[in-house]
């Protein structure tokens, strides 16, 4: 339990109207490579504590460090998609300081030599608005293991009666991402970190090069924020908030870290540079360990490491293998598949761009798959509190759906009564409207019958729409749907019942 | 017959290839002299009796079913305890590993058991090869065969008394600074230091990363050429190990060939400051050299001066940074503060660290830690690196007008124990002629040029070569090796050794 008495925080309007916040993003990603940065080890999620380690990443007397080809490759791509500068020449460095999670007691990472630097990332806000975001660097390291604490309420080393060290995550490679001061983002900079954050993701998503699972940890964010009074030029002092690992939450919390220091400033205080941890539940941050820019970690050149040294000609044969940015691809699918910035909206917010592509792909119109997709499916896994993706259903199932529905086989109710049918495992739609019988009444005979009889017992209701009151038949349709048992095309019944009504 | 304990490891081979003696033969001997010797030498500090004989046995096993053997298969060798050995202890001469098993093999330690090497223990040193005599032992000094009131040399002084007093034909060491080389002087053996990353660094524990470097000890250059070629080669766990093959280090040690070669005497390393009997005995060496058709050549590396200061930056700054692992969590030594009723990690961690490293450990943790500190790199840690640069500038330099440099390999015979345990830039200076090999990368080889008139000790003659050029030493060594033979009549041969020959009182006064 965080005992913590909540700190005041100005009203946002008020911040903006006194301050110009300034940002500092830094982002972790766990790389999805098959072994670990500087071992052979795997890198599964959730294995067994401890059975996925061996003298290299536990840090044993005498075991020495090999870098993980695929990771430098990996981070390449990343800052080639960043649209950064590939180093000729870099260097690992020793991160010194003690931690218990950390077997070697150092961390091997990149220090004044990065892979990549000097880059930008485009972001596309809500209304879209686009904001250019600088990257100062993305450099490898090493991820720490993980420490459980034993005993006590909280999780936390306070009070527990012992810890635990699980260094299954020791040695999993990292590449870190750190943006320049974002600077000029006004009441936007909750927004414009989460929608960096988001655009992160979705391009690390699409080189592939990590499964981008912030609530597992394999992508987390930093948030540096300070505030400079209206009209300053040098920036305030900063607080960085760790380990926030939702889009939600670096929005939340980055606003909330405004609020705070303005009221921090206002009363006449002075913002403390430290870390501070975000809590999800509450909506606040608490202060962490101070840091000061003398944190001395003595960083040197890793001695056990050669040089890095990436060829032109990797660096070339690596750009080849870029997939298109996701925002040019974005707008390319708009484009084809005619959808308003609403609908595309809509649809990248469902994450459902893939699954829409491949059930164009499969023979459905773009506005069927979007009708299914982020309306019906999208629903039903919401009230489940399931994803899509959790369905049986393929993007080959509801191209078929659409073509049953465009071929007047079925309507829209029956649609959805086969899609259930598909949900629950009975198989493909057409065999779903076969077993449960669900086909629209082709034979105009029995149509005709039945619009017959519910004129002849509903006089009152024809008289009206006799009289001129075409709404009324809507009453009308719904007897003769009933009477078919729903397996009529409504428009049909509607143009039988106006012709004998009206003619 | 002979004491096969006094054949070198090459005449052993050769009795077990034609069947005369057994692997376990050999290896009983050893076993043997260890027991009747090593009370007083101190070499060891672990003997694998059980191990070793099983090893043996299965080389014989394998020779008397006709299988395709290594040329050193079934000649036992000893390994300093910095270096890992799977179900066997390592400590690196530390109280802060006492009890440690490895649960693996260091690469070089997996190559000499694929080789069939028995491995008879692990040798002695000075804690995390940090000295140049084997007193900052924490588990007490070597002692010099020569004379057991004298050092053996350090760090390696374990695997270099070891070798001397017939203990073991061949030893593994390794060389920070001189750790084999000056060993070897002062026992009168000889000592390789292959070029940087020839052989793989896998499962040494640490002390200086960009320094360290495995390497033989033996009692004579064939057989450190053969015992080369068993541990050298590409590691492909160790990212600085050389990607090539091992120089021709045993055909160049046969053929010792010098005629026309250029010998190369650095000014900077020998001359003033050298005692008078090991300059003397360097001089007649260079002689016997010229004499067999080599040119002479004087070279200068004038940043040598500054060698000394950049590795007393260097080594410390990297040793602080590999030792910061022994943290007393996870194996090792773990001490409870005395009057702490339940103590914070951090309290273990500093009464471990306390207990467990010995005053010289501590001195360079310390002064490495404060070398690499932010406002003070640049003018210590930078400034050393820079020193580096040049160091490597003046060998490429020498190098130009030299095949090989030349020069003795410390300065001094082997002073006696505790002189100069208060002093440690005296101890320092030991490695002032070794220690520019070491931070440029290249090869250096220490054999025996006979004994200083003042105090008849082995004085050490030392070879150096250009990177990867390890054959041009072996080369020069093997020919001025048999110069010598020729002049003395055989080998050098320390006094016998009987047991209790050191007095107790001394020994017990040093620990």
């Amino acid at each position: 339990m965080t005992t913590t008495t909540a700190d005041a925080v100005l009203p946002y309007d008020e911040v903006l109207e006194k301050y110009d916040p300034v940002m500092g993003l830094e982002v972790h990603v766990e790389l999805g490579t098959a072994t670990k940065m500087f071992c052979g080890c795997a890198t599964g999620f959730g294995a067994d504590p401890n059975t996925q380690t061996c003298p290299v990443c536990l840090g044993l007397p005498g075991a020495l460090p090999v870098v993980n080809a695929v990771a430098v490759e990996s981070a390449i791509r990343i800052g080639l998609a960043l649209n950064c500068q590939v180093a000729e020449w870099c260097r690992f460095a020793r991160k010194n300081y003690f931690y218990p999670d950390m077997p070697k007691n150092f961390q091997t990472s990149q220090y004044d030599e990065p892979i990549v630097f000097e880059g930008y990332l485009d972001v596309e806000l809500d209304d879209g608005e686009v904001f250019r975001v600088d990257i100062e660097r993305a450099h490898m390291e090493e991820d720490t293991g993980k420490s459980l604490h034993v005993g006590g309420s909280t999780g936390r080393i306070q009070g527990a009666d012992y810890s635990l060290v699980d260094y299954n995550r020791a040695g999993i490679p990292l590449v870190e991402i750190v943006t320049k001061p974002i600077q000029g983002t006004g009441e936007r900079a909750p927004e414009v970190a989460r929608a960096f954050v988001a655009t992160l993701r979705d391009l690390l998503k699409a080189l592939d090069v990590s499964d981008v699972k912030m609530e597992q940890g394999s992508m987390r964010c930093d948030a540096n924020v300070s505030l400079m009074p209206k009209g300053a030029t040098k920036l305030g002092t900063r607080t960085e908030t760790k380990n926030v690992n939702s889009l939600r939450s670096v929005e939340r919390a980055v606003r909330y870290e405004m609020c705070r220091h303005a009221a921090v400033l206002d009363g006449g205080g002075s913002i403390l540079q430290e870390t501070r941890h975000w809590h999800e539940d509450t909506g606040v941050t608490t202060s962490g360990r101070p840091k000061s820019d003398a944190d001395d970690y003595r960083y040197f050149p890793e001695p056990d490491l050669v040089p890095v040294a990436p060829s032109r000609e990797l660096v070339d044969r690596l750009r080849t293998t870029l997939p298109e940015p996701p925002a040019e691809r974005r707008k390319r699918l708009q484009s084809a598949w005619g959808y308003s910035d609403l609908e595309m909206r809509d649809v990248m917010n469902a994450g459902a761009v893939e699954i829409i592509q491949e059930t164009v792909a499969a023979g459905a119109s773009p506005a069927a798959a979007r009708k299914w997709w982020t309306g019906e499916l999208a629903r039903r896994a919401n009230n489940e509190g399931k994803s899509v993706s959790d369905f049986n259903v393929t993007p080959a199932h509801v191209a078929e759906l659409d073509g049953m529905v465009t071929a007047g086989r079925l309507n829209d109710s029956m649609a959805r009564q086969v899609l259930e049918g598909v949900i629950d495992g009975e198989g493909s739609p057409t065999a779903v409207a076969d077993a449960r019988g669900l086909e629209l009444v082709q034979d105009d005979g029995a149509l005709e019958a039945a619009v017959d009889q519910v004129i002849a017992d509903n006089p009152d209701v024809a008289d009206k729409v006799r009289d001129g009151k075409v709404q009324a038949v809507g009453a009308l349709i719904g007897q003769v749907m009933k009477a078919m048992k729903g397996q009529a095309d409504a428009a049909k019944v509607r143009e039988l019942l106006v012709q004998r009504l009206t003619s | 017959m002979t004491d096969i304990t006094r054949l070198t490891a090459a005449e052993i081979a050769d009795r077990l290839t034609r069947k005369e003696i057994s692997s376990v033969e050999a290896t009983q001997a050893h076993l043997d002299r260890i027991a009747a010797v090593d009370g007083d030498v101190h070499a060891f500090l672990h003997i694998d009796s059980e191990g070793a004989l099983a090893a043996a046995r299965e080389v014989d096993d394998r020779r008397s079913k006709g299988e395709a053997l290594s040329p050193l298969a079934g000649v036992p060798i000893a390994v300093k305890d910095v270096v890992a050995t799977q179900g066997q202890p390592t400590t690196a001469g530390s109280k802060i590993l006492e009890g440690w098993i490895p649960p693996y093999d260091a690469t070089l330690v997996s190559r000499l058991r694929a080789a069939g090497l028995p491995i008879l223990g692990k040798t002695n040193m000075d804690e995390f090869a940090m000295g140049s005599s084997t007193e900052h032992s924490a588990y007490g000094p070597s002692h010099n065969p020569w004379d057991l009131e004298r050092i053996p040399g350090g760090s390696g002084g374990g695997s270099a008394a070891a070798v001397a007093a017939y203990e073991a034909p061949l030893a593994i060491g390794t060389d920070t600074g001189g750790s084999i080389r000056q060993p070897a002087a002062v026992t009168g053996t000889v000592g390789a230091k292959p070029t940087y990353g020839g052989v793989s660094r896998y499962g040494l524990i640490a002390l200086a990363s960009s320094l360290d470097q495995a390497g033989p000890c033996t009692r004579s250059v064939l057989d450190a050429a053969l015992l080369h070629e068993v541990i050298g080669g590409h590691d492909p766990m160790d990212s600085t190990s050389i990607d090539a093959p091992v120089p021709p280090v045993i055909a160049a040690a046969r053929k010792a060939d010098i005629k026309g070669l250029r010998i190369g005497i650095v000014k900077e390393i020998s001359g003033e400051g050298f005692q008078p009997g090991v300059q003397q005995r360097f001089e007649e060496s260079v002689q016997l050299l010229v004499d067999r058709g080599a040119e002479v050549v004087e070279v200068s590396c004038p940043t040598f001066k500054q060698g000394l200061a950049a590795y007393y930056l260097i080594l410390p700054s990297e040793a602080s940074s590999n030792l910061a692992k022994f943290d007393a969590m996870r194996y090792g030594l773990r001490v409870s503060p005395e009057g702490v009723d339940s103590p914070s990690a951090e309290q273990v961690m500093a009464a471990s660290r306390d207990a467990g490293f010995g005053d010289e450990v501590k001195r360079r943790i310390i002064l490495g830690t404060y070398a690499l500190s932010s406002g003070y790199y640049d003018a210590y840690y930078g400034q050393a690196q820079k020193v580096r640069t040049l160091i490597a500038r003046d060998f490429a330099a020498a190098f130009e007008k030299a095949d090989v440099l030349v020069s003795p390999t410390a300065p001094t015979t082997a002073f006696k124990l505790g002189d100069k345990l208060d002093d440690p830039m005296a101890m320092y200076l030991n490695d002032v002629a070794t220690i520019p090999a070491n931070l440029a990368g290249i090869p250096g080889l220490s054999l025996p040029s006979g004994l200083a008139d003042e105090d008849a000790l082995p004085a050490g003659f030392q070879i150096l070569a250009p990177a990867t050029r390890d054959d041009l030493m072996y080369g020069v060594g093997a020919a001025l090796e048999a110069a010598l033979f020729e002049k003395w009549g055989g080998p050098l041969t320390p006094p016998e050794l009987t047991s209790a020959t050191a007095e107790p009182t001394a020994k017990e006064a040093l620990r």
